[in-house]
């Protein structure tokens, strides 16, 4: 196995092994704590898709988060009130399972990324990143003037959605659902970035000319890549919705797509587990340094710029060396 | 006309008041190696971009193989069978040799949008791919990352992944630059073999490389072709002596 291969197995036993230290020291808050790592790092891995894999630095992937957000607590809150969430043409009711949360999740945030991919990618570099920020303000401000679901002070379900038979309220027992989630998106990005797909993804970021001129459309790949990776991100937002039993705008403002981008910059760009690191190393700054001071952002700053100055592949980077492609 | 493989038909193209290409009619045949040469500035390049499908032409129509290809893009032309090396080495820099003839191979093979199977140790990639880099000299620097290999060796995977499309035409721009005398030697072998599989349009600056390997020399001096003709006829023009040759000389 790679060094690399290594650094990743021991993120993942330490992710797991968090939560289970807490359970048994009785320090619930610290299972919370590890679930939003998890949820955080799947968000990442969405993103780091195409801003890793893709080289396409996507402003906008809060939209996707808070699309999953809202998918997640449209359909329980609708459910928990017994109320259809339409009525006409066919009868839609809502839903406190959370397997057809997901899905639902998955395929709203993947219907919304194909627009906006199609439309973004027709730009590049600084354009791409404006339009897929004002794509995710449009929608943000949508959420925001929308009083149906909540509007700016945004929705909250008493209860959080069920899973068949496991008791989701349970902090271990949901922690592991969100575990679970995340490896097997993982062992997908994997795959996905070492097929010929991938090949002709990290191809496109390279040098755009040549993959044409061997006859692959680089726009057909990224928006595949864009669409795949918001799929990824929603479902990350149907999870912290759940985690919260709450969704708010806060979910798709541009500091939300910020701190995914974070996650994945101080992690590592293009390594499969550097959204992983990258949440574990946030949280745990937020976590330290948020007892510190309220200024605690400023450090955060700091580390960034020392990662981008120093080290730029991250986290993981710093530990298993430059990226080979092997 | 029926041999042609490659036909441009009254190609013309302005970047604003300048003339890059003036009414440029020029057909490819099978098995021959058309040359292009002119000098600097002559609108070589930009007409290997309209023919390539990176550039629009203003006027005029390209056929490839019967076929009218003007409207399609880069990538469509590509997978017809038209494999071009670029004049500054345009490569994936990140991946290795190999990789960058992979990318070629797969994209012959039709099947990009594969999610799961590992591409890097797929066989069906690496052994056609192996055998470009080995007919291009480079079986050894077959890891080696595109940024890390030599000038030269950049030159030849140009060749190695445009033979991997097993085009029906190949356009090389300048395949020669700056790859020293044993390089063009070896490279000027290559080609010669190569025109039994594909006609080759190749734009050159070392005469020495054109005259060995030319069946046709074209003429292009701002944007027009003065002259198309074999070498012997090219090499007594006089007005290919004052437009090119002798300005080379001086």
């Amino acid at each position: 196995m790679t060094r690399e291969g290594w650094i990743n197995l021991c993120l993942a036993l330490g992710l797991l092994a968090a939560p289970l230290i807490a359970v048994a020291a009785d320090e619930i808050f610290y299972v919370t704590l590890a679930t939003k790592v998890a949820i955080f790092a799947l968000a990442g891995a969405g993103l780091n898709l195409v801003l890793g894999y893709g080289g396409l630095i996507s402003l906008g992937h809060a939209a996707f988060f808070g699309l999953g957000g809202y998918a997640a607590g449209i359909l329980a809150s609708q459910a928990q009130n017994y109320e259809p969430i339409a009525s006409w043409p066919i009868t839609i009711e809502g839903t406190t399972q959370m397997p057809v949360i997901w899905l639902v999740a998955i395929l709203v945030s993947g219907l919304a990324a194909l627009p906006i991919g199609a439309l973004s990618l027709r730009t590049a570099g600084v354009y791409f990143i404006m339009i897929t920020l004002a794509f995710a303000q449009m929608i943000y401000y949508f959420a925001v003037s929308w009083p149906a679901y909540g509007g700016e002070d945004g929705l909250s379900f008493y209860v959080r959605n069920q899973f068949p038979g496991l008791n989701t309220l349970d902090p271990l027992t949901f922690f592991a659902i969100c575990y679970v989630i995340l490896m097997i998106v993982l062992a997908f990005c994997s795959h996905l970035t070492r097929s010929r797909f991938g090949l002709a993804l990290e191809g496109a970021r390279q040098n755009e000319l040549r993959l044409a001129s061997v006859g692959i459309r680089p726009f057909r790949i990224r928006l595949s890549a864009f669409v795949i990776s918001g799929m990824i991100t929603g479902l990350a937002g149907a999870l912290y919705a759940d985690l919260n039993r709450f969704v708010s705008p806060a979910m798709l403002s541009w500091h939300t797509s910020g701190e995914i981008i974070v996650f994945v910059i101080l992690g590592g760009v293009a390594r499969l587990y550097g959204p992983v690191a990258g949440a574990m190393l946030y949280i745990a700054l937020e976590f330290l340094l948020g007892g510190v001071s309220e200024h605690w952002q400023f450090l955060l700053g700091l580390l960034l710029l020392l990662v981008v100055l120093f080290a730029r592949g991250g986290l993981i980077g710093l530990l298993a060396g430059e990226r080979r492609h092997v | 006309m029926s041999e042609a493989v490659l036909e441009l038909d009254h190609v013309s193209k302005r970047f604003g008041a300048l003339i890059v290409s003036d009414d440029v009619s020029l057909t490819l045949k099978r098995g021959e190696i058309h040359a292009l040469i002119g000098p600097n500035g002559a609108g070589k390049s930009t007409l290997i971009k309209q023919i390539a499908g990176e550039l629009a032409p203003d006027a005029g129509t390209i056929r490839f193989d019967g076929r009218d290809i003007t409207d399609l893009d880069m990538a469509a032309r590509a997978r017809l069978g038209l494999a071009r090396s670029f004049q500054v080495s345009s490569l994936a820099p990140e991946f290795t040799a190999m990789q960058n003839v992979m990318l070629a191979v797969q994209a012959v093979s039709g099947r990009t949008f594969a999610f799961f199977k590992p591409a890097l140790k797929d066989a069906s990639l690496i052994e056609p791919a192996m055998i470009y880099l080995t007919r291009t000299g480079l079986e050894e620097r077959a890891n080696v990352r595109a940024a890390d290999l030599s000038h030269g060796e950049r030159r030849q995977l140009e060749i190695g992944i445009a033979l991997a499309l097993k085009p029906r035409a190949f356009l090389l721009d300048e395949p020669m630059a700056g790859i020293g005398a044993g390089g063009t030697r070896k490279l000027t072998e290559l080609l010669s073999g190569l025109r039994a599989e594909a006609p080759i349009l190749l734009i050159e600056h070392d005469m020495d490389a054109v005259f060995a390997l030319a069946d046709r020399i074209s003429v292009l001096v701002y944007g027009r072709i003065i002259t198309t003709g074999s070498v012997e006829e090219i090499r007594g023009h006089p007005e290919v002596r004052r437009a090119y040759l002798g300005e080379e000389a001086s």
